[in-house]
């Protein structure tokens, strides 16, 4: 039995781009490689916090980990079982041991049903309560959990502002007592104020259910909040990983460094953001061979344009992938 | 101290929509000097937007309505300006970049061609010399191979290099004052670190004022000099960047800054500010910020505060410090 609540090995999705006919032919299709060969664990009761910038892979990770779409190759064990290998009748089950929060608010709530009725559904899906009597106090309790109460049970989301609606979102995933919550950057579109709250509520749901985080966002600040343990994304690869203070207080790989370095803080007296990283973004489609930093990195050498450097632990669970560190 | 180039006085922005009036800025004053960065800081529905596009005469009316105020650009009220005068000043004395460069920017249009229709239309300048113009700023800007890139489309660009080039938008008919709004908001952090380094370095390079305006108070803390926040329509501090960081004095600036996750330190708990901001079709009385402040008293439900200065420089509004 394994100790890791969920454990990614070797993770790749490779998504072909024009995978026409002729394009196959002429051997000119092109492979968008946007999660490549990633691993990492998280234990139970534990939050992973997963960072990167846009297009690094952390939402198809998010999608990949609940089979929402499928990896191209690696395992996927969820309490030492191979997810990849459950047939569909145990996967409706597993969606009651994962659920997602998504980013937006606005679009991941039903306009059109009451708050009653999008609550409802997951117990009816997962026949979890029967009659109205039962769904009804099951969505009340729910409401209880998030911080809203009953008069809010029969409205429908547009009366909700941003912050209450992702409240909502969080009741709808807590619904089918879930053991692991994927949050997909579930605070990036809220007001920082309102941010608080929903990063408070995060933090005494997981007390009072005992649940397990994997808490997607780009906002660092946020990320060293939330998590207990920290894999660093980039243009999917996990450049490094460790825990939380380590990852924060010494950052080993040039790119987290960089992320570090770039963040504005909100305090005048701290050094301004600077940018160590020049030149853009590497493509994900039909990266070169090596390192997928080459190019940027200022301690560049021959062998990263070579060889892509594997991740190792480098003492205390502090994991690096490069050549010079 | 450098002379005014823009002051707002007073200003009132009223919306007649169906569902009813929304006074979205009331009584907003402030001045920024030449050569000054001005931050105005403050979460959704706080006016921030509403403001900067008044200062351009881009709201609509109706059903916006300017209920009362000037707006003194040089010395002059730019409210009595006809639309002739208005576009004399906009692109060319008063620039603006817009939050999405994906919908700021037209998408049929080459990006070559944008921008240099801003050079053609305010500085009458022909087909030739404003592509010569062009690629000079998009060279300055930090845009790779612009000669090439001149001819390409908005969506062969990543969202950094977007906002790019509606900088060098902006930039091209060397204007004297840039409204940035929310210019970094939609990037990433190492790309946003890129756009405010060009930012300060064009500020330098040409002395131009700047009025930021933006949510993220990390981003004011190294960008600005002086700091103006907004709540439910009002501006209810302002300051020197230092005073505001070291002395915050409204409790919805204390709050703020309290509720904000460290980059440094970790605590368990955030201190958010409990409930959220007020319908602003039907806002309370007195006070906006009256229902979510621990230091409420009965005069905050009846009586709106007013701006007032209690240390040099530094203006509140709140009965807490009168």
């Amino acid at each position: 039995m394994s100790d890791y609540f969920l454990e990614i090995q070797n993770l790749t999705k490779y998504f072909l781009l024009n995978n026409d006919v002729l394009s196959r032919l002429t051997g000119k299709t092109r492979t968008l490689k946007a999660v490549d060969d990633i691993s990492f664990f998280i234990k139970p009761g534990e939050t992973l916090g997963l960072v990167g910038e846009s297009g690094c892979g952390k939402s198809t990770t998010a999608r990949l980990v609940t089979r929402l779409i499928e990896p191209s190759s690696g395992a996927i064990l969820l309490k030492g079982e191979d997810l990849l290998a459950f047939p569909p009748s145990r996967m409706l089950a597993m969606r009651k041991t994962i659920q997602l929060v998504f980013q937006d608010p606005y679009s991941s709530l039903n306009p059109r049903k009451t708050v009653m009725q999008i609550l409802s559904r997951p117990l009816e899906v997962h026949d979890l309560a029967h009659g109205w009597a039962a769904k009804r106090r099951q969505v009340l309790h729910l409401l209880r959990l998030v911080g809203l109460g009953v008069e809010h049970a029969d409205r429908y989301p547009h009366e909700f502002s941003g912050g209450q609606r992702q409240r909502l979102a969080i009741a709808r995933a807590l619904a089918v007592s879930p053991q692991l919550i994927i949050g997909d950057e579930p605070v990036s579109a809220l007001d920082v104020s309102i941010q608080a709250q929903i990063l408070n509520l995060f933090r005494e749901l997981q007390e009072e259910l005992n649940l397990t985080y994997l808490f997607i966002a780009h906002d660092l600040s946020v990320i060293r909040h939330i998590s207990d343990r920290v894999a660093v994304m980039y243009v999917g690869k996990i450049v490094e990983m460790g825990t939380v203070e380590e990852i924060f207080t010494h950052p080993q790989h040039p790119y987290t460094q960089a992320l570090l370095a770039a963040v504005p803080e909100a305090d005048p007296r701290k050094p301004p953001p600077r940018l160590t990283l020049h030149g853009e973004l590497a493509t994900p489609i039909d990266p070169p061979p090596g390192c997928r930093l080459y190019g940027r990195c200022p301690l560049a050498t021959e062998i990263c344009s070579q060889v892509s450097p594997p991740l190792s632990d480098r003492g205390g669970a502090h994991y690096v992938a490069c050549h010079n560190v | 101290m450098a002379d005014p180039v823009l002051q707002l006085d007073d200003l009132t922005v009223r919306f007649h929509l169906k569902r009813g009036q929304l006074t979205a800025i009331d009584g907003v004053t402030f001045t920024v000097h030449r050569g000054e960065t001005f931050g105005l800081v403050g979460e959704s529905g706080s006016g921030k937007t509403v403001t900067a596009r008044s200062v351009m005469r881009l709201i609509p009316m109706p059903p916006g309505e300017i209920v009362r105020g000037r707006i003194l650009y040089e010395g002059t009220n730019i409210l009595e300006h006809s639309d002739q005068q208005m576009r004399a000043l906009r692109g060319k004395k008063i620039a603006m970049v817009f939050q999405e460069p994906m919908s700021a920017l037209n998408p049929v249009f080459t990006v070559g061609k944008q921008i240099a229709d801003a050079l053609r239309t305010n500085l009458g300048m022909s087909k030739k010399e404003a592509k010569t113009r062009v690629i000079e700023l998009m060279q300055l800007v930090g845009i790779p191979s612009p000669a090439a890139r001149y001819d390409n489309y908005v969506h062969e660009f990543s969202g950094g290099m977007r906002q790019r080039v509606m900088l060098a938008m902006a930039l091209s008919c060397n204007p004297v004052f840039l409204i940035a709004d929310e210019p970094t908001t939609a990037l990433d952090v190492t790309i946003q670190a890129t756009i405010l380094e060009l930012i300060r370095s064009m500020i330098e390079r040409f002395n131009m004022s700047l009025i930021f305006i933006t949510h993220n108070l990390g981003v004011v803390a190294h960008t600005c000099d002086t700091i103006g926040v907004m709540y439910a329509s009002h501006l209810v501090e302002l300051g020197t960047k230092n005073e505001l960081f070291a002395n915050p004095l409204h409790p919805y600036t204390v709050g703020l800054l309290n509720s904000i996750p460290r980059l440094d330190a970790k605590a368990k708990y955030l201190t958010p500010i409990t409930g959220s901001v007020c319908n602003m079709l039907q806002p309370p009385n007195g006070c906006k910020f009256h229902p979510r402040c621990g230091h409420a008293m009965d005069i905050c439900t009846q009586e709106i505060p007013r701006l007032k200065e209690v240390a040099p420089g530094h203006f509140v509004a709140c009965h807490l410090h009168t």
